[in-house]
């Protein structure tokens, strides 16, 4: 797929709600709360009114049965109106990325002008599910006819029907090859040789960022508080542990591997509820409303591979940017790489390192280079504030449009890794 | 918020069947099935009332329907507002003149024809049946309410009882105790409640009101059979018993000396519970008497008080989105109410703390007004908690609730200059700063103005709009207005201390704590309150209002007012400075960590008491009519019963006034001006009032 012409597509601003780290039961929040809540306020600080919006499009996994359609009642609760088109996008952890990108695509081809764009994803209420077997097993209670019927279908009860299948569980694993996705990293862990302390250091870096972040004031604009109807303030991302260190970090057991594994609930990305907004705008809009936008973004690519090395995806979805636009690392200023696991990472930042892998996979005569970490999630990542899977692909090119700002940088690239063995990339460049 | 396309498709009309025929005040017909359709359409309003001329045409309708028998009777209303408000309540003053009995005796012979017509009569109600209304609509053999429809019996609040036969037909049909309670509290039943208590026999969609009547017609309801329970108060005992109940649980909340129609209702239903012949009569010779009560009168008087007040508050106020600033108790609730009635709110703080527990305060006021969970859900989603202060430069209206300090508005004020949408209205909520002085530092003095909201704001439905002068008209009307479409009910005033609630409600405050000192107990001073009438003590009112609020009010009146106050007590000023500031902190002059308090004295105190209390209330009412602050005593008497609860039975303090005598009381105070100080020496607007 390559860049045609068309109209220019910049993001406008944009707003997310703090991460809320899932902790017993289900959060105070639905997907579409979520989306409500930091919706509210973008929406109330732009200068222009939000009739002026033609579509509103939100990633969303974890669809929850009150909700379906979030898209639809979040537009309809956000007040933009009965006549508002809204669509729901999943494409696993790249929900996100995918309202950006199919807005962009719209507005690029002409047909829209101005797109509300999210993620909303509330983890903590992933639904507990009967197994199949229980299933048929009430189907058979409800059809049976007559006392002995029924007594035959009763002793068909087994203890197993009673323990529920955990959502969450089964949508982190993929069906295909039956591997957590803890597991994927496990095995990209092994095939670039990423040490267990180097995992480690890397999610205290992630840490840290973090809380430089939100002690000096970087996230302001980004975050808005959340309300609960109890009274609770959300206003930070709540997953951080800023004194984060390797003996403290080093105790912890692998979670997806035992024994051997490298992979602990310490140096993976967190279970959060989190939403995020973009507002994308043609040029055309830009000049109509007076809009001052944060950047234009210039490209996106998907791309797909083995599920069992889906960590390998922003490698294999970011590089066709790169060589499409001619540009080398050092043309890149600041990169968002969803930190699903420090190990999948790594393995990124080793596979572009790597002259036969780069050579062989990605069609370079050599290796691409090793991206400097001062250019890499100069924020803090999902380790340390979490990883809504539908949100996170948004959060990272806001996040990008904001630090790019920051920071002054000219181009960046946003990419994520995709649970079944995709990756999305998108290219923004400064105004 | 509709969309254009339902928008076009308009709401679902009433199904009015044959009835499209208008004579007078009813449209008729009959269908292809035989079904006599009437449907009340009263001519020159978008009410239904149940008057005197519509219950002698329906007369003859029934008379038609007797001499050639209908399948089926449908009666229902055509207006789009619901099915009938129940009797005219002008009507009923001229009622209490004349022959009230013959009058009324006429409606129930209508009704008990209605009763006996021996072919199913249906009733179809949607919006609201009250009181008269009601009583059509039980006379008939079933019931179907449309979703929202609700009944209720309101007299009650009015002094008087149901009078069209309700006494006799609701304890027949539901459970008698449950339909004793309905008459006795005045409280409405919506669709679902009225549905579990028998009232209604179905509930249907409009959509589907032909298909209900027609099966309806041709038998396909059941007639209600009331349980054992119901039975068992056939018998005399049994009545007695639960009657000893309803009236100490009445006596509580309206004693008999104040209130006497919930306790005739009572005798009545125990005397001739057992007997409907019995009941008929007493009940509309019961009405009669109660009509000529001073106690009706007044309650009347005070639902046209509330009118009045409501029409000062119609009118567009182009106002879609409000900021409110400040999260303070008072903010947080004008915004929840705001945003519960449908307005666009963005509430603003310093602090995101206090935005958390408006928000929580916002689902609790949510859950005492019985919303559903998509109200509730769409309330909450209209009040944007806004701790950046985005919603500024949207709002058409910005409310400061912010801290009663000068400077503090000075500042704020200062910091709107420039941010405000063209053509927003700034508004304060302040209880005890000149607006005047207010206006001065306001980003346009022709869009300023006070609105005073009481604490409560959910639950007190008088607001002061309070006029600078320099705010033009177009912002008086639009803050009325705003005050209408909240449900509020607004008294229009111009700036003075106080304004109109405060100025006369600080003395009566003062001169308590002044008979404290005095060294009367408080529960006496209280005691002698309730018995006048008030809702609260006033000992208890300045704990529930907070003592630090009072000492600062009271203190910013005896600064302006040319008048002299009552000394300010220092126990007032211990309290304040213990901080001791009342219902917030837990305690105040009374420990309230129980709840609210109610005193209670045998102790009558001082032979002058009650006057040394009321009296000064009333004078000053006086001065603020003479100074022109208030329009009329209507409304000084609307705003002190809906702001206070001020003895509603007395008719406001203007009225009671009016009752006593103006010479009189002006004897009173001078002689308590003799006796006690020149704070009661009455002030020269006594002599104008004639």
């Amino acid at each position: 797929m390559t860049q045609t012409n068309g109209q220019r597509v910049f993001l406008v601003d944009g707003a997310r709600t703090p991460f809320i780290k899932a902790r017993s039961g289900p959060g105070p929040f639905t997907p579409v709360d979520l989306a409500v809540q930091c919706g509210r306020p973008l929406l109330a600080r732009q200068g222009f009114d939000s009739a002026a919006l033609d579509l509103v499009i939100l990633g969303c996994v974890n669809v929850i049965a009150d909700e379906m359609n979030p898209a639809r009642v979040a537009a309809l609760r956000l007040g933009l109106g009965a006549q508002m088109v809204a669509f729901t996008m999943q494409i696993n952890c790249g929900s996100g990325m995918q309202s950006i990108d199919t807005a962009y695509r719209y507005i690029r081809d002409g047909s829209h002008q101005m797109i509300l764009a999210g993620g909303a994803e509330a983890l903590s209420h992933a639904p507990l599910t009967l197994r199949q077997s229980a299933v048929e097993w009430f189907g058979q209670m409800y059809a049976a006819k007559g006392p002995l019927d029924q007594a035959r279908a009763m002793s068909g009860l087994r203890p197993e029907f009673f323990k529920p299948i955990v959502g969450l569980e089964r949508g982190l694993t993929d069906p295909i090859t039956e591997l957590n996705m803890g597991q994927t990293a496990e095995v990209l862990a092994h095939r670039f040789g990423i040490s267990r302390e180097t995992a480690d250091l890397y999610a205290i870096q992630s840490h840290h960022r973090l809380a430089a972040a939100q002690k000096e004031g970087r996230l302001q604009d980004e975050i808005m508080p959340a309300f609960d109807r109890d009274g609770t303030v959300y206003d930070h991302d709540d997953g951080l542990r800023p004194d984060s260190d390797i003996p403290s970090l080093a105790k912890l057991k692998p979670v997806f591997e035992k024994p051997h594994g490298k992979v602990t609930a310490g140096n993976s990305s967190q279970i959060t509820d989190g939403a995020s907004w973009v507002i994308l705008a043609s040029e055309k809009a830009v000049e109509a409303h007076g809009l001052e936008p944060l950047a234009e973004i210039t490209d996106s690519e998907w791309a797909a591979l083995d599920p069992e090395i889906m960590g390998l995806g922003p490698v294999l979805a970011a590089t066709p940017i790169a060589q499409r636009h001619d540009l080398s690392l050092d043309d890149i200023d600041l990169w968002e790489l969803n930190e699903a696991f420090a190990a999948q990472v790594l393995s990124c930042l080793a596979a572009w390192g790597d002259d036969s892998f780069c050579r062989e996979v990605l069609g370079y005569d050599a290796a691409f280079g090793h991206i400097d970490r001062d250019r890499l999630n100069v924020d803090g990542g999902a380790i340390s504030l979490g990883h809504p899977v539908g949100t996170s692909g948004n959060r990272i090119v806001l996040h990008l449009a904001n630090a790019m700002r920051a920071r002054g940088a000219k181009r960046g690239i946003a990419t994520e890794c995709i649970g079944g063995g995709l990756g999305g990339a998108m290219m923004l460049e400064a105004m | 918020m509709t969309g254009h396309v339902l928008n076009f498709l308009g709401e679902t009309k009433l199904e009015l069947g044959a009835a499209q025929d208008r004579s007078g005040n009813w449209r008729t017909g009959r269908d292809d099935a035989g079904i006599l359709w009437l449907a009340l359409d009263k001519v020159g309003t978008g009410t239904n009332t149940i008057s005197e001329p519509v219950i002698r045409e329906l007369e003859a309708h029934v008379a038609a329907a007797e001499a050639d028998l209908p399948t089926a009777l449908v009666i229902r209303s055509a207006k789009t507002g619901g099915f009938a408000a129940g009797a005219d309540i002008g009507a009923l003053g001229d009622m209490a003149g004349s022959d009230g009995a013959g009058l009324l005796q006429q409606g129930h012979d209508v009704l008990d024809r209605i009763e006996k017509l021996r072919c199913p009569t249906i009733c179809v109600v949607h919006g609201a049946a009250l009181g008269a209304g009601f009583e059509l609509a039980l006379a008939c053999d079933f019931r179907i309410a449309v979703k929202g429809a609700s009944f209720g019996f309101p007299e009650v609040l009015l002094g008087l009882h149901p009078g069209l036969g309700g006494t006799f037909r609701l304890p027949a049909l539901i459970d008698p105790v449950e339909a004793m309670t309905m008459m006795l509290s005045g409280k409405t039943a919506h669709t679902k409640r009225a549905k579990s208590l028998g009232i209604a026999d179905e509930v249907v969609e409009e959509r589907h009101v032909a298909a209900a009547v027609s099966a309806a017609a041709k038998g396909g309801l059941e007639k209600q059979e009331q349980g054992l329970k119901a039975r068992a108060f056939q018998f005399e005992p049994a009545r007695s018993l639960a009657a000893r109940q309803m009236r100490s649980q009445t006596e509580k909340k309206a004693p008999i000396r104040h209130y006497p129609a919930p306790h005739a209702l009572i005798d009545l239903w125990e005397d001739h519970g057992d007997d409907r012949a019995a009941m008929q009569k007493g009940e509309i010779e019961s009405f009669t008497g109660l009509l000529k009560t001073d106690t009706s009168k007044n309650l009347r008087r005070v639902f046209f008080l509330r009118q009045q007040l409501r029409d000062a508050g119609r009118g567009d106020d182009g106002i879609a989105h409000l900021h409110v600033i400040g999260a303070g108790a008072m903010g947080a609730e004008i915004a929840a109410v705001a945003a519960i009635r449908g307005k666009r709110v963005t509430l603003g703080d310093v602090k995101n703390d206090p935005l958390g527990r408006a928000m929580k305060r916002t689902a609790e006021i949510c859950e005492k007004q019985h919303l559903s969970c998509t109200e509730t859900r769409d309330a909450l989603d209209r009040l944007m908690p806004d701790p950046r202060g985005y919603g500024l430069g949207l709002a058409d209206l910005v409310i400061e609730a912010a801290p009663e300090d000068m400077d503090l508005k000075e500042k704020i004020y200062g910091g709107l200059k420039g941010r405000l949408k063209e053509g927003a209205i700034l508004a304060s909520n302040t209880s005890s700063l000149s607006v005047d002085a207010l206006a001065g530092h306001a980003p346009d003095k022709a869009r300023f103005a006070g609105l005073h909201f009481f604490n409560p704001v959910s639950r007190v439905d008088l607001v002061e709009v309070i006029r600078g002068a320099e705010t033009d008209d177009k912002t008086a009307d639009r803050l009325a207005a705003f005050c209408g479409a909240i449900g509020k009910l607004p008294a229009r005033v111009t700036d003075y201390p106080g304004f109109i609630v405060n100025r006369a409600l600080m003395p009566y405050l003062m001169e308590a704590m002044v008979l404290m000192d005095e060294g009367v107990s408080k529960e006496t001073i209280d005691a002698a309150a309730l018995r006048f009438g008030m809702p609260m003590g006033p000992i208890t009112l300045a704990d529930h209002v907070g003592l630090d609020i009072a000492l600062h009010v009271a203190e910013s009146l005896r600064g302006t007012l040319d008048k002299p106050m009552p000394e300010i007590s220092d126990s007032l000023r211990r309290k304040v400075d213990e901080g001791d500031l009342g219902k917030k902190t837990g305690k105040g002059f009374y420990d309230w960590s129980d709840g609210t308090p109610h005193p209670d004295s045998e102790d009558k105190g001082p032979k002058d008491l009650t006057d040394r209390l009321i009296l000064p209330m009333l004078d000053a009412c006086v001065e603020v009519l003479r100074k022109g602050i208030a329009s009329d005593a209507d409304q000084v008497d609307g705003a002190m019963i809906f702001a206070t609860g001020w003895a509603p039975f007395r008719g406001g303090p203007m009225q009671y006034a009016k009752a006593r005598g103006h010479d009189e009381i002006t004897r009173r105070l001078e002689q308590l001006a003799k006796d006690h100080g020149p704070r009661f020496a009455p002030d020269k607007g006594w002599s104008d009032l004639g």
